[in-house]
C-alpha cells in the first residue's frame, strides 16, 4: 500500500511530533492565548471596551484543560500530546463565537443566552473526560461488555421516542428531558455503538472475512454472518423513521460500515452498505414528507419557493450568505452579521465562524478536525491490539464523519441534518460525548505505547 | 488491518477535500453573486457600520455623519441646500447620488488606499472611519451664484481655467438632502416621490447631467475657433452683410436677432459678427467650413466625451449627417446642437487658458481619519483644441463683446471681462434658453463662468442672455476677484 502516499505519509509526519506532556502544556498555553485574543477582539469590537467578564469565558475552560493535562501526566503519561490541545482549541473557539452571538442578542434586546452555560458544560465535559482517564486505566476492560454496550446504545437511541420524557425539537425526536434540562442520548450512543461494534467484530472477524460463496465474482458472506448487518440496516432506518433524523441515521450506518470494512478488509461491505443506505433513503423520501422536503431544499436552496417555505432553505441560504460575506480573511470576530442566521450558536456555528474568520478560518478549523481525526487513525494504526485498533478507528471516524455531514450540510454539499458540530456547537450532550471520545482515544494511545515496551 | 486504517484515512481525506472545495466555492468563487442576491441584507448592513467621512468646502464641513441611537448608527446631515447638486444625497432607502456616490469608496472607508486601516479594523474590531473629501468649490462663488440665480430655473458653472478646479456648481431648483437621508422610511419615501414627480426635476444636476440645452449664440465661439484654426480665416475675413439669408437648398430664411443687417456696410467681418452676435454671417461661415470641420473642433473641446468630475457629465452633441441648411443653422447653435453648461465652460476655459483645457475636477483632497492624504488630484490637461493665437483673438473679441457689443451687462469696472451671450430658440412658441459664458480678468483669467437659464427666465421670449444671464456671471466673477 505504499502508493497510498498521502495518507500513509501523514502518520509518519506526525510521528515526528514528540509525545511529550511538556509539549502538550505549551500547546495548551498557546491555545488559551488564542482564546483570550478572540474574546478580547469580540469585546473590543462589539462593546468597544474590555470587561472583567472576559475572564469568565476564558478562565474556567483553561483551568479545566490544565486539570485534564495534569490527570494525563499522572495516569496516562504516554498518551497522545496533540489531541487535548486540538479539541480545547475548537471548544474555546465555539465558546468565543457563542459569546459573540450572545452580545449580538443582548444588543438586539433579546435574552436567549448560551455562552455561560456552554462554559460550564465544557468544563463539566472536560472533567468527565479527566474522570474517564482516571477510572478507566485499561480500555480493554470495555471489550468484555460488547452486548451490554449495544443494548445500552439501543435503549438510549429509543429513549427520545418514549412517552413523557421524549421531546421533539425542530421536527427531530432526538431529545429527552424537560424544557430546562434536555439531553440528546444519541450522542452518547455513538460511543457505546463503537464499543459494541469493536467487541463484536473482533470476535467474528474470521467468519465475516473468510467464509462465503462467490456470486458473480464477488465473495458473499453466509446469511448467518450477514444477519447482523441487515439487522443494523433496519435499525438505522428505524432511527430515520422514528426519530425523523437523517444525520444520526447516516452517522451510525457509516460508522458501522467502516468498522465492518476495517475488521474484515472486504470492500463488499461498504459497497453493499452504501447501496442499501441509498435505497433506504430514496424509499424513505417517497414515504416521508420531511425527507423528501430535505432533498428538494438541498437540490435548489436558492429558489424562492424553497427559500420562503416553512422549514425551507432560509437558514441554509442565510448561512451561505454569511460565509460569502466572510470572503477570504473574514469580517473579523464581531465584525459580521452571524446573528442573522437562525440557530447560529448550534447547528450553524460553522457558518457563523466562516463569516467572521473567512475562508482562512474555515480551512484552519477543518484542518484542526482533520488533524484530530488523523491522530485517532494513527493510534489505530500503531496499536498492536485489534480491539483497540477498531475502537480507535471507529471513534476517530465518527468525529470525521460528523464534521463532514454537518459542515457539508451547512454549505449545501449534503442535505441538511440535525447533527451538531463536534466541540464547537452549543449543547451539553455533544460536548460530553466528544470529550469522552477524546478521553478514550487518549487512554488507547497511552496503552499502545505501554504495551509496545 | 492497517491497510484498512489507511484506506479509511484516505476516504476521510477525500471527504474533507470536498469540504475545502465547497468552502472555497462559497467564499471565493461565488462571493460576488451571493453578495448581490437581493435577499442578502448584509450588503446594506455593512455600510451602516462605518461613520462616513465628511465633505468639506473651504476647510469647513458641509456634510457630516452624526452618531444616533438606531439601527443605522449614523445620520447623514447636510448643512446647506446650496451644495445639494454637488454632494447629492446618501439615503438608506433610496440610493446615493452626486459626490456621495462617486466618492463612496473613500467616504465609506472601503477604498484600496485605506487597506491598512481596514486590516487594523479587522484586528481590533472597530469599523473603519470613512475618509473626508474636500471639494474645490469656493464657498463665496457658490453662494454668489446661488443668490444671483434667484428663483429662476438654470445652472451656473465656474472653473479656474489654469487648473480645471470647479469653483461653483449650482443647479436650481434643487432638493433638501436631509429629507432623503432621514432614517424615517415613510418620510424618505414621501420626499423622494415628491421630488421625482416634480416636473422641474429638482433631483437633476442641470450643470452636468440634465437634459442638454440648445447653445444658441454661445456656440459661435466653437465655430469661430474652427474658422481661425482652419487657417483660411482671420478675424478680418468678411461675409456679405445680409438682412435675410435663405439656407442653401431650401426656402427657409434666417435673420439676425435685430431683424436687420449686422451693422452698416456691404460686408461684415468675423470680428464684428461675433461681437454683435449676428446669425447670418455665422450660418454662412458654417456652410463654408462644413460640418466635419466644426464637429472636429467641437470634439477636440470635449463634445461626445464622457467626462467624470468625478460625477459623470452627459456628453454634449454636435449632430452627424446634416445637410447644408442644417449645417447653417448649427453655425449659431441651433438645429440639433445640444450642450451641457459644463461643456460650454470648457469651451470658454480653452480660450481663457491660452488654448489648453484642463480636466475639470471637483475633488481637492481626500484625507483619511488618521490625516493621511489618500488622494490629491493634480491638474491634468484634457486637450489643446486651439492655438494660443486663436485663443488670443477670441479673447479680444469676447472682451469687445462685453465692452462695446451685446454682452455689456457682464462688465465690471476696472476689470477686463471677456464674454459671450446666447439666446437659444427652442421652438416657435417656446421660451428661450438664455446663456452667458465668459471669464475675467481677460489678461490673466482666474475664473470662467457659464450661466444657463431655462424657460426664458420666466419671461418667455422677452429675455436675452445679456439681460438675465450676464449679471449672474458678473456676480460670481466679483465674488472670486474681490
Amino acid at each position: 500500500m505504499s502508493n497510498l502516499s498521502l495518507t500513509s505519509a501523514i502518520p509518519n509526519l506526525i510521528r515526528a511530533v514528540p509525545r511529550s506532556r511538556n509539549f502538550e502544556a505549551v500547546l495548551i498555553f498557546w491555545v488559551s492565548g488564542i482564546h483570550a485574543f478572540a474574546l478580547a477582539q469580540i469585546q473590543l469590537s462589539i462593546l468597544q471596551i474590555m470587561t472583567w467578564e472576559l475572564l469568565l469565558y476564558w478562565g474556567p475552560p483553561t483551568l479545566t484543560a490544565m486539570i485534564v493535562h495534569w490527570v494525563l501526566r499522572k495516569y496516562a503519561v504516554k498518551a497522545d500530546g496533540l489531541m487535548l490541545p486540538l479539541a480545547f482549541l475548537l471548544n474555546g473557539l465555539g465558546i468565543a463565537m457563542i459569546y459573540r452571538l450572545d452580545l449580538a442578542e443582548l444588543a438586539a434586546g433579546g435574552s436567549d443566552l448560551f455562552a455561560q452555560r456552554q462554559v460550564w458544560l465544557s468544563c463539566f465535559a472536560m472533567l468527565i473526560a479527566a474522570l474517564v482517564i482516571r477510572v478507566v486505566p485499561n480500555h480493554l476492560a470495555l471489550r468484555r461488555f460488547p452486548f451490554i454496550s449495544g443494548l445500552a446504545a439501543v435503549v438510549l437511541l429509543l429513549l427520545p421516542a418514549a412517552p413523557v420524557i421524549g421531546r421533539t425539537v425542530n421536527g427531530a425526536t432526538l431529545w429527552v428531558g424537560t424544557d430546562e434540562l434536555s439531553f440528546q442520548p444519541g450522542e452518547i450512543a455513538k460511543i457505546l455503538l463503537a464499543i459494541f461494534f469493536a467487541g463484536y467484530l473482533v470476535s467474528r472477524q474470521g467468519s465475516l472475512a473468510e467464509i462465503g460463496s462467490r456470486v458473480l465474482g464477488v465473495k458473499v458472506p453466509r446469511a448467518k454472518d450477514l444477519g447482523p448487518i441487515l439487522l443494523f440496516w433496519f435499525a438505522s432506518l428505524g432511527v430515520l423513521i422514528i426519530q425523523r433524523d437523517l444525520g444520526t441515521s447516516i452517522l451510525y450506518f457509516g460508522l458501522f460500515l467502516v468498522m465492518v470494512y476495517t475488521a474484515t478488509g472486504r470492500g463488499f461491505y461498504i459497497g453493499a452498505g452504501l447501496v442499501m443506505m441509498v435505497t433506504g433513503t430514496l424509499v424513505a423520501s417517497r414515504f416521508f414528507d420531511y425527507v423528501e422536503r430535505r432533498f428538494e431544499v438541498w437540490l435548489d436552496p436558492f429558489s424562492n419557493a424553497n427559500y420562503s417555505a416553512i422549514g425551507g432553505s432560509y437558514q441554509l441560504v442565510q448561512g451561505i450568505f454569511g460565509m460569502a460575506n466572510g470572503d477570504v480573511i473574514g469580517t473579523g470576530l464581531g465584525g459580521g452579521f452571524p446573528q442573522l442566521i437562525p440557530l447560529a450558536e448550534s447547528d450553524f456555528i460553522f457558518a457563523a465562524l466562516g463569516e467572521e474568520l473567512g475562508l482562512a478560518g474555515v480551512f484552519v478549523i477543518l484542518a484542526v478536525y482533520l488533524l484530530l481525526v488523523y491522530r485517532g487513525l494513527r493510534i489505530a494504526n500503531s496499536h498492536p491490539d485489534d480491539f483497540s485498533k477498531l475502537l480507535a478507528l471507529g471513534l476517530a471516524f465518527v468525529i470525521g464523519l460528523q464534521v463532514f455531514v454537518v459542515a457539508g450540510g451547512v454549505m449545501g454539499l449534503l442535505p441538511l441534518t440535525g447533527l451538531t458540530t463536534p466541540f464547537l456547537a452549543a449543547g451539553g450532550s455533544s460536548l460530553l460525548a466528544n470529550w469522552s471520545i477524546i478521553a478514550l482515544l487518549l487512554i488507547i494511545s497511552d496503552s499502545s505505547l505501554r504495551s509496545n515496551r | 488491518m492497517n491497510r484498512q486504517v489507511r484506506r479509511v484515512g484516505l476516504i476521510l481525506t477525500i471527504m474533507f477535500i470536498a469540504l475545502f472545495a465547497m468552502a472555497s466555492s462559497i467564499q471565493v468563487i461565488r462571493t460576488g453573486e451571493l453578495y448581490q442576491d437581493s435577499r442578502n441584507v448584509r450588503a446594506s448592513y455593512e455600510t451602516y457600520k462605518t461613520q462616513r467621512g465628511a465633505i468639506l468646502v473651504g476647510g469647513a464641513p458641509i456634510v457630516t455623519s452624526r452618531p444616533v441611537n438606531d439601527d443605522y448608527r449614523f445620520l447623514r446631515e447636510y448643512e446647506s441646500v446650496i451644495y445639494s447638486p454637488i454632494t447629492g444625497y446618501y439615503s438608506v432607502f433610496s440610493g446615493t447620488t452626486g459626490i456621495e456616490r462617486s466618492m463612496n469608496s473613500y467616504l465609506s472607508g472601503q477604498s484600496g488606499a485605506q487597506f491598512f486601516e481596514q486590516i487594523n479594523a479587522l484586528l481590533d474590531g472597530t469599523p473603519v472611519t470613512g475618509a473626508a473629501v474636500e471639494l474645490t468649490i469656493d464657498p463665496d462663488a457658490q453662494r454668489a451664484a446661488w443668490d444671483a440665480l434667484g428663483n429662476r430655473k438654470g445652472a451656473v458653472v465656474a472653473i479656474e481655467p489654469a487648473t480645471g478646479r470647479i469653483l461653483a456648481l449650482v443647479s436650481k431648483p434643487t432638493f433638501d438632502a436631509n429629507l432623503l437621508a432621514s432614517h424615517s422610511y415613510g418620510e424618505v419615501v414621501d420626499s423622494f416621490r415628491n421630488y421625482s414627480e416634480n416636473d422641474d426635476e429638482p433631483l437633476v444636476n442641470r450643470a452636468i447631467a440634465g437634459d442638454l440645452y440648445h447653445p444658441g449664440s454661445v456656440f459661435k465661439l466653437v465655430v469661430a475657433a474652427a474658422a481661425l484654426e482652419s487657417g483660411s480665416y482671420t478675424t478680418q475675413s468678411s461675409f456679405e452683410n445680409l438682412s435675410e439669408y435663405v439656407l442653401p437648398g431650401t426656402t427657409t430664411p434666417v435673420f439676425n436677432s435685430n431683424g436687420s443687417t449686422c451693422g452698416s456696410g456691404e460686408s461684415v467681418t468675423l470680428e464684428t459678427a461675433l461681437i454683435r452676435s449676428c446669425n447670418i454671417p455665422f450660418a454662412m461661415l458654417a456652410v463654408e467650413l462644413g460640418q466635419d470641420r466644426i464637429r472636429a473642433q467641437a470634439e477636440l473641446m470635449g463634445f461626445g466625451d464622457e467626462l467624470e468630475i468625478p460625477m459623470a457629465v452627459t456628453p454634449s452633441l454636435y449632430p452627424d449627417g446634416m445637410d447644408l441648411a442644417q449645417t447653417g443653422l448649427s453655425g449659431f447653435g441651433q438645429f440639433d446642437v445640444r450642450v451641457s453648461p459644463m461643456q460650454m465652460a470648457l469651451v470658454t476655459a480653452a480660450i481663457a487658458n491660452q488654448g489648453v483645457i484642463m480636466n475639470p475636477q471637483l475633488v481637492k483632497t481626500v484625507v483619511a481619519s488618521n490625516l493621511n492624504i489618500l488622494s490629491q488630484p493634480q491638474p491634468t490637461v484634457f486637450s489643446s483644441p486651439i492655438s494660443r493665437e486663436t485663443a488670443g483673438y477670441l479673447t479680444r473679441m469676447m472682451v469687445d463683446s462685453v465692452e462695446i457689443g451685446v454682452a455689456g451687462r457682464a462688465g465690471i469696472s476696472q476689470v477686463a471681462v471677456a464674454g459671450k451671450t446666447g439666446t437659444a430658440e427652442n421652438g416657435p412658441a417656446e421660451p428661450y434658453t438664455l446663456w452667458f459664458t465668459g471669464f475675467a480678468p481677460a489678461e490673466k483669467p482666474q475664473i470662467v463662468v457659464t450661466v444657463v437659464i431655462e424657460d426664458g427666465g420666466g419671461i418667455g421670449q422677452n429675455g436675452t442672455g445679456n439681460q438675465l444671464a450676464a449679471p449672474i456671471a458678473k456676480a460670481v466673477m466679483e465674488a472670486v476677484l474681490e
